[in-house]
């Protein structure tokens, strides 16, 4: 599907990060935070926007606390962007579009 | 560019009330909302940053503040009020039509032009105005706890403050931390005396008085928080995980500087018992005009006053 957020598990993380020809950018998110729901239709027009040079991904930290954990996510949101499998740089607290566009473009 | 006969900036309870009636009156209001951020200056407004509502009338079981604020948008929606999510970065309410610009403050021309204008901006939380706060800010350091309790489960925290807000905040947080300290600079709490009793009552909640805070220890992530008695002298570190922030609030007023009167504190002025400011045609309303009460039904109550404000004073030009 175009420009499509995978929800990425524990199981799945590595093998999907690590494989992407693109750099991947993942959302930390739950439920009960409200700043993370008011990004999340920011992050769907940047998913389909940037189709084919970089890839949205989706972690439910409390589905996935041991991902959370293992990139010391102490906040929510917090958005990593992964180049080759490895963490480029961290946007931590919501932001609007141009501002996180700002921020990514430097690493893209 | 486009014209508005309303444009309301600000959308917690007052301005989304403010969008609601000047909706229903047939006003087609533009509502500028303003955009996410992880401080209470973002759509929704305070709201968003907090858990259960158990005082706005009408929720018998209680709401939560982010639900109540996307029924109150869908509210507003319903009878056609037009919500963009941006910040304003320039008025000029020097001459009418006021001119409003979204984006490049410097841009020649405005984004919007309006006959009235309704300035609902909120308030927004206070820092401790430390040099580690920028650096340690998501990284144990946080102005949310409904986002960020989940990360300190057995952990020891702090808050800083002794308003509502702290001992909210104190209380969500020891369903996750096995201690919750609360630093507070005097020796009573401002904290309305159903807050406080809960506070007092819970086995996780314990108590620094009349303590300030010298610094937020850590260099990658919060490892301590070095306060000291202001009666005694005497200087310590809380071996604290996370420290969480709620000394209080500023009125979003920065915009209006040099245009709309403002007290000592920098909330705007308006007139007794109404929403108007001393620019003929601008009103204002909720907490970026009101230090005293500052609720979700003060504030939506105002915007309800504002809305009337501007609807009576734009019949009275005739327009």
């Amino acid at each position: 599907m175009a420009g499509a957020i995978s929800n990425l598990s524990e199981t799945t993380f590595d093998e999907e990060v690590g494989s992407a020809s693109e750099p991947v950018l993942v959302d930390f998110w739950a439920e009960w935070c409200g700043p993370c729901k008011m990004i999340a239709p920011i992050l769907e027009e940047i998913a389909s926007e940037q189709e084919g040079t970089l890839r949205v991904a989706k972690v439910n930290v409390d589905e996935a606390p041991e991902l959370a954990r293992r990139f010391e996510v102490m906040s929510i949101p917090t958005l990593i962007l992964f180049s080759d499998g490895q963490p480029a740089t961290r946007i931590v607290g919501a932001k609007g579009k141009p501002q996180l566009l700002q921020e990514l473009a430097a690493h893209l | 560019m486009s014209h508005h006969e309303v444009v309301i900036i600000g959308s917690g309870p007052a301005g989304l009330t403010a969008a609601i009636y000047t909706a229903r009156a047939d006003l087609a209001p533009l509502v500028i909302e303003g955009e996410p951020s992880s401080t209470s200056d973002q759509p929704g407004g305070q709201l968003m940053l907090t858990t259960e509502v158990e005082n706005f009338p009408g929720f018998p079981e209680g709401i939560m503040g982010p639900q109540l604020m996307i029924d109150m948008r869908a509210q507003a929606a319903r009878f056609g009020a037009d919500i963009v999510t941006a910040k304003v970065s320039r008025v000029d309410l020097g001459e009418r039509p006021f001119r409003i610009w979204v984006g490049d403050p410097e841009a020649p021309e405005p984004t919007h032009t309006a006959d009235a204008v309704i300035v609902s901006t909120g308030a927004r939380s206070v820092m401790l105005g430390l040099e580690a706060e920028q650096r340690l800010i998501g990284h144990g350091l946080s102005t949310c706890a409904t986002c960020d309790g989940f990360f300190f489960r057995d952990q020891e925290i702090a808050v800083v403050g002794g308003g509502d807000s702290a001992l909210e905040e104190a209380g969500f947080l020891t369903k996750f931390a096995s201690k919750v300290t609360i630093v507070h600079r005097r020796d009573e709490l401002r904290a309305s005396k159903i807050m406080q009793q809960r506070a007092f009552d819970n086995p996780k909640v314990e108590f620094a008085w009349n303590t300030v805070v010298d610094d937020v220890l850590g260099e990658s992530k919060v490892e301590g928080l070095a306060v000291r008695d202001t009666v005694t002298g005497e200087a310590r570190t809380l071996p604290v995980t996370g420290v969480f922030i709620a000394i209080g609030h500023r009125p979003n007023t920065d915009l209006f500087a040099g245009q709309l009167d403002m007290d000592e504190a920098g909330y705007l002025v308006t007139g007794a018992d109404r929403s108007t400011t001393n620019v003929e045609g601008v009103f204002a309303c909720g907490d970026v005009q009101d230090h005293t009460y500052r609720q979700a039904i003060t504030a939506a109550a105002s915007g309800c006053m504002a809305a009337i404000d501007a609807e009576r004073w734009l019949e009275s030009r005739g327009d």
